[in-house]
């Protein structure tokens, strides 16, 4: 095709005469059918998951959503129970991590000393990359002794009025669940607070400034505001994480199949009955039924995931931070 | 108490500074109690001999009893994630590339969307995934397997989503370069466009490997979890996460213990990993950039 | 007067999205000779020349009608990977490969595109940063990252990549404007050598370069061709009264 020696620069020879084009054709049909591929997941995951609930489609139809009763004994399944640990142990998640995450956002972005702003990040982030299992085990271990003994018996004996601390104080319940749920999801909401934060450009805070407002006057006028997207983006991501978080919630949630009556009721959220229920499932109704928890769950958090990326894409154009 | 008001401006000024930061101290008490509380309560367990090759313990009552260790999920747990990256790193890879370089096919978008989503379905729900499909061939429904798949099908959303992002970082002046001496698109994109985005590439792959180390709810019906060394890829494997769970939940102080050692070796593994892996991407990412 | 034609374009049109950046331009170059096209920002020069070596194609949403002749054959029936190794181009800023040394910027169109001896490799890599006037600046290091280099240094490995793929037609596209002044004053010279070898087709906003180094003028103005002459012609007898208006500094 070409000589040895080097051609004179004015060779009429091209490198190569022939360039074959089925490499490239090749290359795009594989990595096309691995991009379908992913796509297949997502749509496997939904098909499988419905073909395992089929039976307890048949069984209960749309009762099964308003179901209120999980009673493997007479073979009696609802999704309801599961739904309100969810929520409610994800709300007080939510309660407790927006502000905390917020505020740490704020002190990193504009209050911190410059050379802090690393270190507090990275702790942050490496406080995302600790293991579920791990929060469990330190909340089962760690905080859970401390909720029933000064905790929950404070709570009851100052708020007990409220009728949110009835029944008896046991440290494991929906309100330790959505305790560690809390600072589970600290480092997402504060990671993506504080990345809209620092993409706030310089020249609005310098509008604030320069009209003489203080640090503080110009975060809350100039700088949350054009954030604000962003930061709520980071709080749905931080809320979906809450919903399907397992472990942790598994081992301190108390794992009672029934619609908590107080926050100091043991509860069993969706992620912690298909932990604790699916291999030592009563037959193949209760099986069906759980992996129909497992669909509800899954459209929940699709659909509160699908909402922050929406919001976050919309913010940063270029798709959002990954946040896990 | 009254302020004039610029003084009370300052005031306020000054509060919110330390309110955010009781804010960041209570974000990252949480690190410090599990790190001290792993190494109180793990530390005398992890540094006895033999602990991190040694089986783990059957329960045990008598006060004064072996606690021994956990060899086999420490190699469980580099089977199933190794098995997991050899599936998760080249599809996510490719994926990627395609939504990334291909992107002027509507298809690139909505595999780039569709791996965003995928990210943020619950492990749980991977697992009942993997479980639904193998539960029809028994042979093989807890198994390293499947253990494999499942932690794979976390960690191939990660790699394509943050495989995406470092391609999107390589300049288009890079892709023109290459393009525009006559070499082909699939060489330019996997030799030099790839190449270029290497450094980000291996942090997702580095964060998906992490995060499938740590993850027990995939595994509770897949790799099962066993007291034994691997034997075979159709049998049920040990997995740290899983003895962690397991022995957290004994009522016999000896496995607790091991729990706790488990525990304080895998934040270890993660915390080295994490910093160290940011150490190496960052001279890797500056070496590549010719210290200019 | 001429001389032979090495590349012509035929009514050429090349659109973004729906909107023409050029318009029907039928433009012939003449071989071993510098072309260069000149015109205010916006009039499409850049755009003619990226359609020459069918780079315009490689962006999102674009489209081009007419023909390209190259030795009479047109690039657009022809598979634009071969085309881009017979046509070679450098582009407005330097954009070396960050992640490779010098040695492997130069030799990455040989080292991609099939297998070469070593030796043949060694000497290609040679004679283009010779080509480019860089080998007496970097023969000492050509195995360090290519980014150690100055802006100048850079956009001539760029031309001793391009001119190592062993092309027919060179394509700059205003290779100049991201450097200093000294730094162009190289540039122009080495494209004063490369003439002997090459065809060169360069664009560029400073109408002094053009003069200075081009053979033939082409002046564009809101993506049409407005005239086409000898270089001397065209800045001392312009036919056109767009064109005497552009020289003289009148608009744009």
């Amino acid at each position: 095709m070409e000589s040895t020696t080097p051609s004179p620069p004015t060779s009429t020879a091209p490198i190569a005469k022939k360039v074959p084009r089925w490499p490239d054709r090749v290359f795009v049909g594989i990595i096309a059918a691995i991009g379908v591929g992913i796509l297949g997941l997502a749509l496997g995951i939904v098909a499988v998951l419905a073909n395992g609930a089929q039976q307890s489609f048949h069984r209960f139809g749309w009762g099964f959503l308003y179901g209120t009763t999980w009673d493997p004994d007479h073979q009696i399944f609802g999704v309801v129970p599961f739904v309100a640990g969810t929520l409610i142990t994800s709300g007080i998640a939510l309660l407790i991590a927006f502000p905390v995450a917020l505020g740490a956002a704020i002190f990193v972005t504009t209050q911190a000393p410059r050379f802090l702003r690393g270190p507090v990040g990275t702790a942050v982030e490496l406080l995302a990359a600790i293991p579920s299992v791990i929060y469990g085990l330190w909340g089962l271990y760690v905080i859970h002794p401390y909720m029933e003994t000064v905790v929950e018996p404070a709570l009851k004996t100052n708020l007990g009025w409220t009728g949110l601390f009835n029944g008896p104080a046991y440290g494991l319940d929906v309100l330790t669940a959505g305790l560690i749920l809390s600072v589970m999801i600290i480092p997402t909401i504060c990671a993506v607070s504080r990345d809209t934060l620092l993409a706030v450009p310089d020249a609005q805070k310098e509008a604030a400034l320069s009209l003489g407002a203080t640090n503080w006057e110009t975060t809350r006028t100039a700088m949350i505001p054009y954030a604000r997207s962003g930061i709520l983006g980071g709080t749905i991501l931080g809320l979906g994480r809450a919903l399907g978080e397992t472990m942790a919630v598994t081992m301190v949630v108390g794992n009672v199949d029934k619609v908590p009556t107080s926050l100091l009721s043991p509860g069993q959220t969706i992620s912690s009955l298909i932990a604790n229920e699916l291999l030592s499932s009563s037959g193949p109704l209760q099986t069906a039924a759980i992996l129909e928890c497992g669909l509800v769950l899954l459209a929940i958090s699709l659909a509160v995931n699908v909402a922050a990326r929406l919001l976050v894409w919309r913010v940063t154009k270029t798709g959002g931070p990954i946040t896990l | 108490m009254r302020f004039d008001r610029p003084a009370r401006r300052k005031f306020l000024s000054h509060s919110i500074a330390v309110l955010t930061g009781l804010c960041v101290v209570a974000a990252l008490y949480p690190l410090v109690s599990i790190i001290y509380s792993a190494a109180i309560r793990g530390g005398g367990v992890l540094f006895q001999v033999r602990f991190l090759t040694a089986v783990p313990p059957n329960a045990c009552s008598v006060v004064q009893c072996a606690t021994v260790g956990i060899g086999p999920d420490i190699e469980g747990t580099v089977i199933l994630v190794g098995l997991a990256s050899l599936i998760a790193v080249p599809v996510g890879v490719l994926a990627a590339i395609f939504a990334s370089e291909y992107r002027s096919r509507g298809l690139g978008r909505a595999i780039s969307f569709t791996a965003d989503v995928l990210t943020g379905v619950p492990s749980i729900i991977m697992g009942a995934f993997i479980f639904g499909y193998f539960v029809y061939y028994p042979s093989i429904t807890y198994s390293a397997i499947t253990g494999g798949l499942a932690l794979s099908a976390i960690m191939i959303p990660i790699v394509t989503r943050t495989t995406e992002e470092a391609l999107r970082t390589v300049p288009n002046s890079i892709r023109e370069a290459a393009l525009a001496l006559g070499i082909s698109k699939w060489k330019a994109t996997l030799r030099i466009v790839l190449v270029a985005a290497l450094p980000g590439v291996a942090t997702g792959v580095l964060l998906a490997v992490m995060r499938a180390s740590g993850e027990a709810a995939p595994l509770l019906f897949t790799a099962l979890g066993s007291n034994l060394y691997f034997h075979g890829f159709n049998q049920p494997v040990a997995a740290l996460p899983l003895l962690i769970y397991d022995f957290a939940l004994s009522p016999y102080s000896n496995q607790q213990k091991v729990a706790w050692g488990a525990t304080l070796f895998l934040l270890a593994a993660i915390l080295i990993v994490n910093v160290a892996s940011r150490y190496m991407i960052h001279r890797l990412g500056r070496q590549m950039a010719g210290g200019a | 007067m001429m001389g032979a034609v090495k590349l012509k374009s035929e009514q050429l049109t090349a659109y973004y999205g729906e909107k023409p950046a050029i318009r029907d331009i039928s433009l012939e170059f003449p071989d071993r000779r510098v072309t260069a096209i000149i015109g205010p920002s916006g009039c499409g020069k850049s755009t003619f020349i990226r359609c020459l070596n069918r780079m315009h194609e490689t962006a999102p949403r674009t489209r081009v009608e007419g023909k390209v002749l190259l030795d009479g054959e047109d690039i657009y029936s022809e598979d634009p990977v071969r085309v881009r190794r017979r046509i070679g181009m450098v582009f407005q800023k330097p954009n070396p490969f960050a992640t490779m040394s010098i040695y492997n910027n130069v030799s990455a169109a040989l080292r991609f595109n099939g297998r070469h001896p070593r030796d043949y490799v060694d000497a290609a890599v040679v004679r283009s940063l010779q080509q480019a006037a860089l080998w007496d600046e970097v023969k000492d290091r050509v195995d360090t990252p290519a980014t150690s280099l100055s802006g100048g240094q850079q956009q001539r490995l760029c031309i001793a990549r391009a001119l190592a793929a062993n092309p027919e037609v060179l394509l700059m596209d205003e290779p100049c404007s991201a450097l200093d002044p000294l730094a162009t004053t190289k540039i122009e010279e080495l494209i004063g050598q490369l003439k002997k070898d090459y065809t060169v087709v360069i664009v560029t906003h400073n109408l002094q370069q053009a003069a200075r180094v081009a053979d033939y003028t082409a002046f564009f103005y809101l993506g049409g061709l407005i005239e086409f002459a000898p270089t001397e012609d065209l800045f001392e007898r312009p036919r056109e009264r767009l064109t005497e208006q552009y020289i003289t500094g009148r608009f744009g």
